[in-house]
């Protein structure tokens, strides 16, 4: 999928980023890269600027300084036909999940589609379908409207809206946060057998232990505004030190990690 | 180089091979759901064989097309369907999409045209009532509730009052002093036309005075009141509600009655008399400029007039008016805000439904005054 592109080039790229929120610094000249193919989970304290990092590499979080590119391709550079193919290849996952309130779950899960593809309306509500199932959602939620389902199911809801167009790129902003561990369990071999399947790459905000040994390859660190550590989960352990240390040697990283 | 995407059957002796090739993604699958609707009846079950040798690149919607195909010939579920080709990625989504394949049940149908308007016709009329009755109860228990904060001022939210002063009556009174000053003017103008055909000109301060006393100050302020603060009130707490808001007041124990409506109330009793004597006031300076100006009834003649022949109860007819229409407005709008459900749509109905209800209640109490004091003799 993402054959277009030499797989030597990273899929994001964050160079220099600084951001702020009026006089406070969430992120200040941050770098971080995310390769082709790979899952990175992100980690760092609650209020530490995961979420907004995430929000600036899709271009949501103005940035006061620094470059982000995808795929190669800078998003200062982009025009309106290069944003709407980056929309095409991209999945989010927002955090509570940001579905549209007055359509049902299969209607959500519709409208990636019905905006990028030219699937005849009867399969394109077939493959919403397929995509609520590989999310994990019942079949009779379909006709169900957000309100009417639960957290859990919402996470589910909005995950099938990510996957609806078969993105190159996932971004996910605490999946599994709120889920009960057999699905949260579920969750995690879901995004790798869709990540080894489909070769795609994902950039996992998560708190979750298990998920960050069960599914990513890498994990940086988001700590005072800058990547404090970057590499396999072995490696940052390794090396842990500070609020990296107190995070994987806590009683509940002990337990997840063994 | 990649190949066209499409598909062929190749008919060996004892199968026949479905042959997908190419890209089969969301992208480019679009085109040959038809075509492949059409070909699933003329196979055989049990005598097909899927060939994967001819992928280029295939997603999961790629992956449920070729499932689908096969199992509408009840070949996805023959453990000896035949498959060649080596392509292990879309062995695996093959396998994904047959696991999650599971019937939804299908969206819910319009009824047809004629039904449709009778249902419609029929909730709207059980609706009527429901609202008539959710109105009534409301209004009892928000009166109560007022009644009781008054009885202990100190329980009164009063920071939340003098807001709700300020956003609802403060704010609104250039545009009320606008309206009702323009208002006036166009009576002067409608009175000294008519009456001077009469030779009765002088009669248009008569007019002006009594109409705008009586009615148009207090009805105008009402009627703005209905579309700016009903409004203002069903988003604020209709979104509260959404965002749950309303539930952590209950478990903190905070009385959505008594934390959201009671204030609101209050500062509508308290505002809406003074927004109507201000209209009354506007309005009738609108019609002394015009009648000044244009029918050449000085501003000394035109309250010497008023002071003379319009009798002060008819400026109490209309301002006593005013606190009813403060708690029809208050209570329809922080009604229908603790209405809303968790959807945007229903906010969006929610507010129409109170700007709509409260400007219809503030004309039909004002037709109800009118004929009690007609009655009355006032």
């Amino acid at each position: 999928m993402i054959a277009a592109v030499d797989p030597g080039v990273p899929a994001i790229s964050v160079r220099g980023l600084t951001t702020r929120f009026g006089e406070r610094v969430i992120h200040d000249r941050l770098d971080l890269d995310v390769m082709q193919g790979e899952v990175l989970g992100v980690i760092g304290p609650s209020g530490g600027g995961k979420s907004v990092l995430m929000r600036a590499i899709l271009g949501l979080q103005p940035r006061a300084e620094g470059t982000v590119a995808i795929l190669g391709e800078a998003l200062d550079d982009m025009d309106g036909a290069a944003w709407r193919r980056l929309n095409q290849r991209t999945g989010v996952m927002f955090q509570d999940g940001a579905l549209f309130s007055n359509l049902t779950v299969r209607e959500n899960v519709e409208v990636p589609l019905r905006e990028h593809s030219d699937l005849p309306d009867r399969l394109r509500s077939e493959v919403a379908e397929v995509k609520m199932l590989l999310a994990g959602l019942p079949p009779d939620a379909a006709n169900k409207r957000p309100s009417e389902l639960s957290g859990g199911l919402r996470k589910r809801a909005a995950l099938a809206r990510a996957l609806a167009m078969d993105p190159d790129l996932l971004f996910l902003d605490e999946p599994t946060a709120g889920l009960d561990p057999v699905s949260a369990g579920r969750f995690d071999t879901l995004v790798r057998n869709l990540q080894r399947n489909l070769d795609i790459t994902v950039f996992l905000v998560t708190h979750d232990l298990d998920t960050l040994g069960a599914v990513c390859d890498r994990i940086a660190v988001v700590l005072d505004g800058k990547i404090a550590a970057i590499g396999t989960l072995a490696e940052v352990r390794g090396a842990a030190e500070g609020w990296i240390a107190d995070y994987f040697s806590g009683p509940r990283g002990r337990a997840a990690l063994g | 180089m990649s190949r066209p995407t499409g598909w062929r059957i190749i008919e060996d002796p004892d199968v026949r091979w479905f042959v997908p090739s190419g890209d089969w993604t969301v992208a480019t699958v679009g085109r040959l759901d038809a075509d492949l609707r059409a070909i699933t009846r003329d196979m055989q079950a049990g005598q097909l064989g899927l060939d994967l040798g001819e992928i280029d690149d295939i997603d999961v919607t790629g992956a449920f097309l070729i499932d689908r195909t096969l199992r509408a010939n009840d070949c996805a579920a023959d453990p000896h369907l035949r498959v060649r080709g080596d392509n292990a990625g879309a062995r695996r989504l093959l396998l994904l999409a047959r696991q999650n394949r599971e019937a939804c049940p299908s969206p819910p149908t319009d009824l047809p045209g004629f039904e449709a308007v009778l249902n419609r016709l029929g909730r709207g009329a059980v609706g009527f009532v429901d609202e008539t009755r959710g109105t009534l109860a409301f209004l009892g228990e928000a009166v109560v509730r007022t009644g009781q904060a008054l009885v202990r001022p100190r329980s009164v939210r009063w920071a939340s009052v003098v807001r709700v002063m300020e956003d609802a009556g403060l704010d609104a009174l250039p545009i009320v002093i606008v309206l009702s000053f323009f208002i006036g003017m166009v009576i002067a103008f409608l009175g000294a036309n008519i009456l001077a055909d009469f030779g009765a000109m002088v009669f248009t301060v008569d007019l002006v005075a009594i109409s705008v006393m009586r009615e148009f100050g207090v009805v105008l302020a009402g009627i703005v009141l209905a579309g700016r603060t009903a409004s203002a009130f069903t988003a604020e707490i209709g979104s509260m509600k959404m965002r749950q808001e309303i539930d952590a007041m209950r478990v903190l124990g905070l009385e959505p009655m008594r934390a959201l409506v009671v204030p609101r109330l209050i500062a509508m009793l308290l505002m809406t008399p003074l927004l109507a004597i201000v209209a009354t006031v506007a309005g009738l300076v609108g019609g002394l400029m015009v009648t000044w100006l244009a029918a050449g009834i000085s501003p000394v003649m035109f309250l010497e007039r008023m002071n003379l022949y319009v009798p002060p109860q008819h400026f109490w007819v209309g301002v006593i008016k005013a606190p009813f229409f403060a708690l029809l407005v208050a209570l329809v709008g922080c009604r229908h805000g603790l209405l809303v459900e968790g959807d945007v749509a229903s906010l969006g109905r929610r507010v129409t439904t109170a700007v709509v209800q409260s400007i219809f209640l503030v004309i039909i109490v004002d037709a109800l005054f009118a004929l009690l004091f007609l009655e009355l003799g006032l």
